[in-house]
């Protein structure tokens, strides 16, 4: 099983395929079973997203399989972050936002009519880039989720400490679960995050650049967090670091930016998705290499 | 680094030319002037809290607390009515404008958005309100009451025209506070299926609650400083009993303090400097508790 970051990246010798120094070693094994038309637990089609007159995102179409991490790569400003809010209306929150075609969740189209974000959210849980517990001990960060969806909860402790054994963060924080979140380390904290989010038994997780903000060991831990919860989740991650999606992810999608015919605002669409081996070993776009290989981005 | 070459001398001559070079006679004149104005502010305010002290000063005793006031008796006549009918009124406009202000804020900061009319109409006049002198809130309050049949010099006629006073004030400083409070909290409720409600009443508020307890009571401290309003209410100036209910007639510190001070024999005005003394205690007091509820709570952050 691959976990942790590979000693080749971590000593810069170049070992991929193509002239880039990004290891996919660990990808190889894991792509063995990766089947190609997976069971998709979400499907976007044709989504574009709008922020007033502007097009942030272009028609993308992709399915996000389940039990498999996916990661959203691509240059600052192409979109990635805007289409991991799109997938649980996060994006709602922002006035002036407008989403068309179709983000399907078990075939239910989440922006239909009758759907209520409120319960899209619960369902599809979000991991941000900066920790953000809230300013409460650690048990009630664990807790406010199933307290205010009324989960059906047999004991509230029990569920903490699954949840919290769930984010490997257990035996770090069970003498001081009463203690304010904000005596955690950075990568304590988005561990609790991690936990918090699990309490509500999501289906899919989605992590926007959830390691930007920690140190290399923390990030090391999330990462082993992210392969270790694959097996009862589905995972949405957006990353800077193509290294860790080389590491962790199971299918990569590329996107990038390009100026709009006739505007100068710079409109983000999907140029690849494939599984993170091909990405990485033989992207079937020459963006896609240029990225990965560090020539533009 | 091939591609510039900086001129090391350069840099270091214009620091050490910066740490004299700015003081020059213009700025010098200009930070005498601002001295002076600070001096003066302060000397003015000491001046007259000493004048008002010494003047005071004899009649600062426990009748002033216990005893109603007199026509007849200056010498023994207390604010007891005025302090009671103050406490009261405060309480009654804390009542009234807290819900009122925290949740017109909430609903202007949290819910409605930018576009909405009606929004916009609510935050114009908020912002209008706080510039209304108040003497306009005392007579928008008299013909509410006279519109509802109340009586209009009644504790709860006072405070509701204090309360609309004071209102854009908390309105406005319970939005600072709500602004204050991350938005990675709201997000990181509404991720894991909070409803917008949940979040404003179980993460925002309790979290903006110092800066909302911050800017109510100084809000509140200026309801209780207010004369002119009470006054065209129909405020009792001279009342020599306990207000024993809300639609009990009142008098307050500022109006008693008025009463005395127009009043010619000099045992009156040494009672009004008291009075006074008192009153500024009272203000002095909630606005330390303001500064220790700010304290104490941005500590713990």
């Amino acid at each position: 099983m691959h976990s942790g970051p590979s000693p080749e990246v971590a000593g810069g010798a170049p070992v991929a395929p193509i002239s880039t120094n990004i290891s996919v070693e660990g990808s190889h094994e894991r792509a063995e079973h990766l089947v190609d038309s997976p069971h998709a637990v979400m499907t976007c089609t044709d989504v574009s997203v709008y922020y007033g007159k502007f097009r942030a995102v272009n028609e993308c179409t992709m399915p996000i399989a389940r039990h498999e991490i996916t990661a959203l790569i691509g240059p600052s400003g192409c979109g990635k972050s805007t289409i991991l809010r799109a997938l649980n209306r996060m994006n709602d929150l922002i006035p002036g936002t407008r989403v068309t075609g179709q983000v399907a969740f078990h075939e239910i189209d989440i922006y239909g009519k009758d759907v209520d974000p409120i319960e899209v959210r619960r369902r599809i849980g979000m991991v941000f880039q900066k920790p953000n517990p809230f300013p409460k001990s650690i048990y009630d960060n664990i807790a406010y989720g199933p307290r205010v969806t009324g989960m059906k909860v047999a004991s509230m402790d029990d569920l903490v400490e699954e949840s919290l054994r769930g984010a490997a963060l257990w035996d770090e924080v069970k003498d001081k679960l009463k203690q304010s979140a904000y005596g955690l380390s950075g990568g304590q904290q988005q561990r609790l995050c991690i936990a918090r989010t699990i309490a509500v038994r999501p289906e899919v997780i989605l992590m926007d650049e959830p390691c930007s903000a920690l140190d290399p060991i923390a990030t090391s831990r999330i990462e082993d967090l992210m392969v270790e919860l694959r097996k009862q989740y589905t995972i949405v991650i957006v990353t800077h670091n193509m290294q860790q999606a080389a590491r962790v992810a199971d299918r990569t999608a590329f996107f990038t930016a390009e100026a709009a015919e006739g505007s100068g605002d710079r409109t983000g669409h999907l140029v690849e998705f494939d599984k993170t081996v091909k990405i990485f070993g033989n992207p079937a776009d020459k963006r896609t290499e240029d990225y990965i290989s560090g020539r533009f981005g | 680094m091939t591609t510039s070459t900086v001129e090391p001398t350069e840099q270091p001559r214009r620091l050490v030319a910066a740490a004299n070079g700015d003081r020059d006679l213009t700025s010098l004149v200009f930070l005498v002037l601002l001295w002076g104005c600070l001096a003066f502010g302060i000397f003015s305010l000491a001046v007259l809290l000493f004048n008002t002290a010494m003047e005071g000063a004899g009649r600062l005793d426990a009748q002033l607390f216990t005893n109603y006031t007199s026509q007849l008796r200056p010498e023994s006549a207390g604010a007891r009515a005025a302090i009671f009918g103050s406490l009261l009124v405060m309480l009654t406009t804390a009542a009234l404008s807290i819900p009122l202000g925290v949740a017109a804020a909430s609903y202007l900061e949290e819910f409605a958005s930018r576009e909405n009319k009606f929004a916009q109409l609510v935050e114009l006049n908020v912002q209008n309100l706080a510039a209304v002198p108040a003497i306009i809130y005392g007579m928008l309050a008299a013909g509410f009451a006279v519109l509802i049949g109340l009586p209009r010099n009644t504790v709860l006629a006072g405070a509701i025209a204090l309360a609309l006073l004071i209102l854009p004030v908390i309105i406005v400083s319970t939005r600072e506070a709500l602004r204050a409070v991350p938005r990675e909290i709201r997000q990181g409720s509404l991720a894991l299926g909070a409803s917008p409600m949940q979040t404003l009443l179980r993460q925002t508020l309790p979290a903006a609650i110092p800066g909302i307890a911050t800017g109510t009571i100084l809000a509140l401290s200026r309801a209780v400083g207010e004369a002119a309003p009470l006054l065209l209410l129909g405020g009792l100036v001279f009342v020599r009993f306990d207000p024993n209910g809300l639609l009990s007639g009142f008098t307050t510190m500022p109006i008693q303090i008025f009463d005395w001070a127009g009043r010619p024999q000099v045992a009156f005005q040494e009672l009004a400097a008291a009075a006074s003394i008192v009153l500024l205690g009272l203000l002095l007091a909630m606005n330390a508790l303001a500064i220790i509820i700010r304290n104490k709570f941005s500590s713990q952050r």
